[in-house]
C-alpha cells in the first residue's frame, strides 16, 4: 500500500509546486501586466479585437458581462448543434459515422458547451472527425476560457474592482493560458503515442495472432482494426480546460489517449493545474498571498483526505470479493490495471474534485466510499472546482462562513471590506440553492417514475448511478458512473435541463453578487474587522463547506453509498 | 462652542445600570407571554417567520396522520401513537418559538407600562387668546395651545417655556430625583416633557405636540415593539434561513422515492419530524425575541432608541465622536498644584489660596480648600467678620476680606496683576510669567492668589479627565473603534486632555460645522459614526450621524433629529450603546451557528433509525433504543433547546472588548464546537427516559 500512497503523495507534491508559477502567471494576464509572450499575443489579440468590434478597455457592469457570456454561448451553440446532426453528410467523416438523434445532439452540444462534456455517445463512434474538431475541440476552448472569464470577473468584483470585458478575457484567456500550455502538452502526448490524424480505421498485423470460436465457427484472429483521429490536440485540452470529454469512450482507460505512466501523470497535473493555481491567483489580485494560501491550503486538506479516502477504499477492495479468491486485496475489476489502484483512486478524485470528469478506471466499479468520494467532490463543487467557477464558489462559501459565524465577533459581516447584505445573501444563496434543487429532484423524479432509470444495479448502487449521472451534470464535471442507458430522450433531456440550470443560474448570480459587491463603499480595516486569512477562519470556512454540504446530500448518501458500503462490508451480494 | 455643566456621573455601567434600572413590573409576565404565544398561532402572521411557518404546516400533517395513520399508504412505523407524539412535540415547537418572542415583547411592555404611568389622563389650564384660561383634558390639547402650569401639576404635553422660572420634578422620565429649573430662552431648560410634575412657581408653556405624538407616546410604543420593523441584518439572516429550510424542504421531499427505489420506505410522519429538526428551529424560534431584547436592553439603561437599526448600527460604529467637557472630562477644573513665585513657601502660598476661598462655593473653590487641606494649610487667617468677595465678570477674581483688613485674592493672572498694582505692588515677575506659562502649556488654567500687594504664586486649575474613561477608551480602541474628542478649548490644551485621556484624535475650537464634517469625513471612510449632543445646532449632525444620541436634557430639535434619547443624559452611555448592539450582533450569530451545528448530531440520530431498513444502523453511533425513540429524542431535543435558550436570547451573549479573531475563537468553540457536541449528549440521555418511561 505504502508504494501507491507515495505515489499519491509524490504528484501531490508537483501538484502544489505549479501552484505559485501558474497562479502567479495568471495574475499577470489577468492584471493586463506584461508576461513574456506579449510580443506575440498583443498584435494577434488586437486584431482579434478589432475584428470582434470589441472595445477592449471599455468596462462592463455584471448584467453587461452576463450578457456577454450567454449571448457568445448562444452563439457557439447553434453551429455546434448543427454540426452534430448533420455530422454524417460533413467532411472528414473517413468511418462513416451518423448524424445524432436530435435529444443525443442537444445533450452533447450543451454538454460541452457547459464545459462538462458528459457523453451519451461513444466517443470513437460516435462523432467523426471533423465534429472532433470543429465541435468538441473547439468548445472545449471557449467553455473553459468562458468559466475563466466569469472566475476572474467575480474575483475582480469581490475585491472592489471593475469586472472588466468579457471578450477581453474569454480573448485572453485562450491566448495567454490555454493555447500555449495545451499546445505544449498536445505536443508531449504527442510524442508519448497519443494519435493525431485525419485518416480512418487502420488494420495492423497482430504480434500474436489467437483463435476464436463463435457459433461453433473457430477462425484465427491476424490482424486488430485501430481507430485513431485528431487526438493529441484534444486530449491535453480535455485535461487542462477541465472538459473530459474522451476522444474514446473509455476515455483516459484507452492506451491512445493514456498510453503510460508519464501521461497518466502529466494528465493529472493538467486537470488540476488551472484550479488550484487560481486561488493562488485570487491571493495574488488580492495584495494579500497569504490569503490565497490559506483558502488552497484549507482546500488541499479536504482533497488530501478524501483522496485517501478513496485510495484506502480501493486498495482494500470489496471483502465479498477477496474472501472468495481468498487474497487480502484482489481489486482489478474496472481499475486502470496497467497504472494500480492508486493511480485510479488518485484519478478519479482529482477529476471529480476538479470539474474535468475524464476517467481512467470505470468509476461505476469504484468501491462504495471511493464512488461516494467522487460523488460528494460534485456534490460540493468547491474541493478545487470547476475552471474559474471553482474560485468564485470558494469565494461563495467564504461569503456563507463570514456571514454565518462573523457576526459572532459583534459586527455587521463584511468580506474584504464590503458588507454583507440582504442582496449578498440573497444571491449567495440562489447560488447555493440551484445545486441540491437540480441534483435531487431529477434523482427523485428517475427513480420514482418506473421504467425511466433503465439502471444496471438494483437499489443501493442503482441509486448511486442516477445521483451520479446529475451531479455530474450540475456540477459540470462530465464523468459518468455509466450503468445507465443513458441515451434517451429522458436521460438527454433532463440532463440538459440539469447541465444549463448547473451552468448558467449560477453564473449569472455570481456575477450579480460581484457586481453588487464592488459598488459598495468598502469599510476600512480595523482590530475589531474579522481577519479571512487565519488558520481559524480557514477551518471555519472549510467546516462550513462540510457541514452544509453534508446537511444537503446526506440522506441521499446515506441510501447511496453508505448503505451499499455496510452492504458490502455484511458480505451481502445482490 | 458653548460649555455646560452636566451632571457627574460614575462611568462604571454595571453600577449605574443597577442604580438605575427603572422600576419594571415584570408580575404575570409569563402567564401572559403563554396565553399570546397561542395567539401567535395564528398563520396569518405566523407566515412572516417561514421557519414556524413550515413547522406549523408539519404540525397539521403529523396530527393528520395521527388521525388516520394510513393517509399516505401503508408505510412502516406509522402508529397512531407515534404519529400523536411527533404531533405534540411539534406543536410545542412553535409554541416555544412563540413564547420566547411574547416574553421578549411582554418586557418591552412591562417598560412601556411604566413609561404609561406618567401618562394619565391629566386636565389643563389652556389660556384663551383674551387671556382667561379654561380647564380642559390633555387629550383636547393641540400643537400651538399655550397652557399654564403650577406648582404640584402634572405637566400635561410636551412643550416649550414662554414665561416664568420654575423647578420640575422629571424622575419618571429620567430617574433622576433632584428637580431642574426651567426658564425661556435657553436651549436646555425651556423644554419641557408632559408627565413631569411641577414643583415651585408657574410656568406658560406652548404645547409642540399633538396627542399621541408626544415624545413620551413615541417611546411607548417603541419600547412596546408595536412598530418593530426588521432590521437589514435580520433581513439577511431570515432570507438565509429561508434558503436553508427551502433546501431541507427540497432534501426530505426527495426522500421517499429513493428510500422506496432502495426498498426501505419511510413514514411521512417521520420525514416531517426530520425536516422539522433540520431546519433552523432554533434561531427562527429566538431571532426577533434577539431583537426585541436588544431594544429593551437599551431601555434599560434608560436609553430610547427609536429604532432597532439603531441599534444595531450601533456594533457597527467604526467612529465615536465625544464632545469633551461632560464626557471625557467631568466638566469642572479642580485645583491640582500650587506654584509658589516671589520666594513665598508652598505653606504659605496654600494656606493664602484657601483664605480666598472660603466663601467660594463653586466647584473650583471647593476643590481649592480641599487641595489646601490636603496639605494641611488650612486656617492662619482670623475668621472674624471675614466677607466674601464674589466673583463677578467684570473683576474676573473672587476673594476674601477679614476683619483685620487683609484682602486675599484668586483670579484671572492679568485682572490678580492689576489689581495687585493698583493696590501698590509689583506689576509681576518673570518668574510669575515663568509659572502662568507652565500651566498654559500642561492645557490647564492658570489663578494667581494675592495678599495685599503681593502675589504669592499660582493655583493650577486642571481638567480632569473622569476616572476609567481611559480604560473604556483603550477597550474600544482594541474593538476597532475611533474616538474622536471635540472641544472648545485651544488646541494647547485639547492636546494634553486628549493625551490624558487616550483619544486617538481630537479637534480644537470646535465648531457644530466642524462636527458635521468630521461625521462626513468618517462616513466617506465608510465608517459608521456615533456622537451625541444636545443643543439645537448639534441637531444637524446628529441627523447626519449613523447613531445620534440625544440628552434628554437637551432640545426638541437635538431629540427629534437623533436616534436615541438618553434619558440620563449622560453622554458616556454611548459607549455602553455601542456594546448592547455588538451584543445583539453576536447573540444572533451565536446561536445561528448552534442551531446548524446541530444539524450534525440530529442526522446521526434520525437517518439511521429512519432508514433501518437499508442496513445502515452502525451509524446509529449514539446507540439510541429504537428507531422511535431516537426520533421522539431528537425532536424533544429540538423543541426543548428553544425555552432552554430564552434566557440567553433576552440577555444576550456576554460581550468583552477583544479583537475581532480572539472573539471568534471564543465564540467559535462556545457555540459552534459546543452546537456539534451538546445534541449528542442531549440526544442521549432524552433517549434514556424516553425508554424509560416505555415509548422506545
Amino acid at each position: 500500500m505504502s508504494e501507491g500512497l507515495l505515489q499519491i503523495g509524490a504528484t501531490l507534491v508537483l501538484m502544489v509546486a505549479i501552484v505559485p508559477f501558474f497562479g502567479a502567471y495568471m495574475a499577470r494576464v489577468f492584471q493586463g501586466q506584461s508576461t513574456w509572450l506579449d510580443a506575440v499575443f498583443v498584435p494577434l489579440e488586437g486584431l482579434v479585437f478589432r475584428l470582434g468590434g470589441v472595445e477592449p478597455e471599455r468596462q462592463m457592469d455584471w448584467w453587461e458581462y452576463a450578457r456577454a457570456v450567454l449571448v457568445s454561448n448562444i452563439a457557439m451553440f447553434v453551429p455546434v448543434f448543427a454540426v452534430l446532426l448533420f455530422q454524417g453528410s460533413l467532411p472528414l467523416n473517413p468511418n462513416n459515422i451518423p448524424g445524432m438523434s436530435w435529444d443525443l445532439a442537444l445533450h452533447t452540444a450543451i454538454s460541452f458547451l457547459t464545459n462538462t462534456n458528459q457523453q451519451h455517445y461513444s466517443g470513437e463512434t460516435g462523432a467523426s472527425h471533423f465534429a472532433q474538431m470543429v465541435c468538441f475541440q473547439y468548445l472545449m476552448f471557449t467553455s473553459a476560457a468562458t468559466g475563466l472569464s466569469v472566475g476572474i470577473a467575480f474575483i475582480r468584483g469581490v475585491l472592489g474592482r471593475p469586472l472588466g470585458n468579457f471578450y477581453v478575457d474569454l480573448t485572453r484567456s485562450i491566448s495567454r493560458v490555454l493555447m500555449p500550455v495545451a499546445g505544449v502538452f498536445a505536443v508531449v502526448l504527442l510524442s508519448q503515442g497519443v494519435p493525431q490524424s485525419l485518416s480512418g480505421i487502420a488494420e495492423a498485423g497482430l504480434v500474436e495472432p489467437y483463435q476464436t470460436t463463435t457459433d461453433g465457427k473457430t477462425e484465427t484472429v491476424t490482424t486488430q482494426k485501430l481507430l485513431t483521429g485528431p487526438f493529441a490536440s484534444m486530449e491535453s485540452i480535455k485535461e487542462l480546460g477541465e472538459n473530459g470529454g474522451g476522444s474514446y469512450g473509455i476515455n483516459s482507460a484507452h492506451p491512445y489517449e493514456n498510453p503510460n505512466p508519464l501521461t497518466n501523470l502529466l494528465e493529472i497535473l493538467l486537470l488540476l493545474a488551472v484550479p488550484t493555481s487560481l486561488i493562488y491567483t485570487f491571493g495574488v489580485m488580492a495584495g494579500n498571498t497569504k490569503q490565497g494560501w490559506v483558502l488552497f491550503g484549507m482546500i488541499f486538506l479536504l482533497f488530501a483526505g478524501l483522496t485517501g479516502t478513496a485510495a484506502v477504499s480501493e486498495y482494500f477492495g470489496n471483502p465479498a470479493v477477496n474472501a472468495l479468491l481468498g487474497s487480502a486485496n484482489a481489486n482489478f475489476e474496472g481499475q486502470e490495471v496497467r497504472f494500480g489502484w492508486a493511480q485510479s483512486a488518485l484519478y478519479a478524485t482529482a477529476t471529480t474534485s476538479t470539474m474535468t470528469g475524464a476517467v481512467n478506471a470505470m468509476h461505476d466499479s469504484l468501491t462504495p466510499l471511493a464512488g461516494g468520494v467522487a460523488l460528494f467532490n460534485m456534490c460540493l463543487q468547491v474541493i478545487w472546482g470547476g475552471q474559474g467557477t471553482g474560485i468564485a464558489y470558494i469565494l461563495v462559501f467564504l461569503i456563507i462562513a463570514v456571514f454565518l459565524t462573523g457576526l459572532m465577533v459583534g459586527r455587521t459581516p463584511e468580506i474584504f471590506g464590503r458588507k454583507i447584505e440582504q442582496r449578498e445573501v440573497a444571491l449567495a444563496s440562489i447560488i447555493f440553492l440551484v445545486h441540491p434543487i437540480i441534483i435531487l429532484i431529477p434523482t427523485a423524479l428517475a427513480v420514482g417514475i418506473p421504467g425511466i432509470a433503465a439502471n444496471s444495479n438494483p437499489l443501493y448502487h442503482g441509486l448511486s448511478q442516477v445521483l451520479y449521472e446529475y451531479a455530474s451534470a450540475a456540477a459540470n464535471n462530465g464523468s459518468g458512473f455509466e450503468g445507465l442507458g443513458d441515451n434517451t430522450p429522458w436521460w438527454n433531456l433532463s440532463a440538459s435541463v440539469v447541465l444549463l440550470a448547473g451552468r448558467y443560474l449560477p453564473i449569472v448570480a455570481l456575477l450579480a453578487l460581484a457586481g453588487g459587491l464592488q459598488r459598495k463603499v468598502p469599510v476600512p480595516e480595523t482590530p475589531g474587522t474579522l481577519r479571512t486569512d487565519t488558520v481559524l477562519f480557514g477551518t471555519v470556512t472549510a467546516g462550513t463547506i462540510v457541514i452544509l454540504g453534508a446537511l444537503t446530500f446526506f440522506p441521499a448518501f446515506a441510501l447511496g453509498p453508505i448503505a451499499e458500503y455496510f452492504a458490502n462490508l455484511a458480505g451481502k451480494t445482490f | 462652542m458653548q460649555v455646560r455643566n452636566k451632571p457627574v456621573r460614575p462611568v462604571d455601567a454595571a453600577v449605574r445600570s443597577d442604580l438605575k434600572r427603572r422600576k419594571v413590573d415584570q408580575s404575570g409576565l409569563y402567564s401572559r407571554a403563554i396565553a399570546e404565544a397561542f395567539v401567535k398561532l395564528n398563520p396569518l402572521t405566523l407566515y412572516k417567520n417561514p421557519v414556524m411557518f413550515v413547522v406549523l404546516v408539519g404540525t397539521v400533517i403529523t396530527l393528520a396522520l395521527t388521525v388516520n395513520p394510513d393517509l399516505f399508504g401503508d408505510l412502516p412505523d406509522s402508529t397512531r401513537l407515534l404519529n400523536g407524539l411527533i404531533t405534540a412535540i411539534l406543536f410545542l415547537t412553535v409554541l416555544f418559538g412563540n413564547f420566547a418572542e411574547a416574553v421578549a415583547e411582554g418586557r418591552g411592555k412591562a417598560q412601556a407600562d411604566a413609561l404609561r404611568r406618567t401618562r394619565q389622563d391629566t386636565s389643563a389650564r389652556r389660556v384663551l387668546p383674551d387671556g382667561r384660561t379654561e380647564e380642559v383634558f390633555s387629550t383636547q390639547l393641540r400643537k400651538g395651545d399655550v397652557i399654564q402650569v403650577v406648582a404640584g401639576d402634572l405637566i400635561a404635553a410636551d412643550g416649550e417655556v414662554l414665561e416664568g422660572v420654575a423647578s420640575v420634578d422629571e424622575s419618571a422620565i429620567t430617574g433622576e430625583s433632584a428637580p431642574v429649573i426651567k426658564e425661556p430662552g435657553s436651549d436646555v431648560a425651556s423644554t419641557v416633557t408632559g408627565g413631569t410634575r411641577i414643583l415651585s412657581d408657574a410656568l406658560l408653556v406652548r404645547v409642540s405636540s399633538n396627542p399621541g405624538e408626544a415624545f413620551i407616546d413615541r417611546m411607548i410604543a417603541l419600547v412596546e415593539g408595536a412598530r418593530r420593523q426588521k432590521t437589514p441584518n435580520e433581513i439577511a439572516l431570515t432570507v438565509l434561513l429561508a434558503v436553508l429550510t427551502l433546501i431541507f424542504l427540497i432534501v426530505v421531499a426527495t426522500i421517499p422515492p429513493m428510500a422506496n427505489f432502495v426498498g426501505a420506505p419511510v413514514s411521512i410522519a417521520a420525514l416531517v419530524g426530520l425536516l422539522v429538526a433540520l431546519i433552523p428551529t432554533t434561531i427562527g424560534g429566538l431571532l426577533s425575541a434577539i431583537g426585541i431584547a436588544g431594544m429593551d436592553r437599551v431601555a434599560q439603561f434608560n436609553v430610547i432608541a427609536t429604532s432597532g437599526k439603531a441599534v444595531e448600527a450601533a456594533g457597527d460604529v467604526g467612529t465615536l465622536i465625544l464632545d469633551k467637557t461632560g464626557t471625557i472630562t467631568l466638566g469642572n477644573r479642580l485645583a491640582d498644584e500650587f506654584i509658589p513665585v516671589g520666594g513665598h513657601s508652598l505653606g504659605r502660598l496654600a494656606q493664602a489660596a484657601w483664605a480666598a476661598s472660603i466663601f467660594d462655593t463653586t466647584p473650583e473653590g471647593k476643590s481649592v480648600i480641599k487641595l489646601a487641606t490636603a496639605q494641611g494649610a488650612a486656617g492662619g487667617y482670623d475668621p472674624q467678620g471675614a466677607a466674601g468677595i464674589e466673583f463677578t465678570a467684570q473683576t474676573r477674581m473672587s476673594g476674601t476680606d477679614f476683619g483685620d483688613g487683609r484682602r486675599v485674592r484668586k483670579g484671572a493672572v492679568d485682572a490678580v496683576k492689576r489689581y495687585v498694582q493698583a493696590q501698590g505692588g509689583a506689576a509681576g515677575s518673570a518668574e510669575l510669567d515663568g509659572a502662568v506659562e507652565r500651566v498654559s502649556r500642561l492645557g490647564g488654567t492658570p489663578l494667581a492668589v494675592s495678599d495685599g500687594t503681593e502675589i504669592f504664586g499660582i493655583i493650577y486649575l486642571k481638567d480632569i479627565v473622569k476616572p476609567g474613561i481611559r480604560e473604556r477608551f483603550e477597550e474600544l480602541r482594541r474593538m476597532g473603534i475611533r474616538t474622536i474628542m471635540l472641544t472648545g478649548d485651544n488646541r494647547i490644551t485639547a492636546s494634553v486632555i486628549a493625551g490624558e485621556a487616550g483619544v486617538d484624535d481630537f479637534i480644537a475650537e470646535a465648531t457644530p460645522e466642524d462636527k458635521i464634517r468630521v461625521i462626513r469625513e468618517s462616513q466617506e471612510q465608510g465608517k459608521l459614526v456615533a456622537m451625541t449632543g444636545d443643543g439645537t445646532n448639534d441637531a444637524p449632525a446628529l441627523a447626519q450621524a449613523d447613531v445620534g444620541v440625544a440628552m434628554n436634557s437637551g432640545t426638541q430639535a437635538a431629540k427629534e433629529a437623533a436616534n436615541m434619547v438618553d434619558l440620563d443624559s449622560d453622554p458616556t452611555k454611548l459607549i455602553d450603546v455601542v456594546t448592547i448592539g455588538k451584543q445583539l450582533l453576536i447573540t444572533r450569530g451565536a446561536l445561528t451557528t448552534f442551531s446548524i451545528a446541530n444539524d450534525v448530531s440530529k442526522y446521526f440520530a434520525l437517518i439511521p433509525a429512519m432508514f433501518a431498513a437499508a442496513g445502515i444502523g452502525a451509524l446509529n453511533i449514539m446507540a439510541l433504543t429504537s428507531p422511535q425513540s431516537a426520533i421522539l429524542s431528537a425532536l424533544i431535543f429540538n423543541a426543548l433547546i428553544i425555552p432552554a435558550l430564552i434566557p440567553l436570547a433576552l440577555r444576550g451573549v456576554e460581550f468583552r472588548p477583544l479583537s475581532a479573531d480572539r472573539l471568534l475563537t471564543r465564540n467559535i468553540l462556545i457555540y459552534g464546537l459546543g452546537g456539534l457536541v451538546v445534541p449528542f449528549v442531549g440526544i442521549k440521555l432524552i433517549d434514556i427516559v424516553v425508554t424509560a418511561v416505555g415509548l422506545a
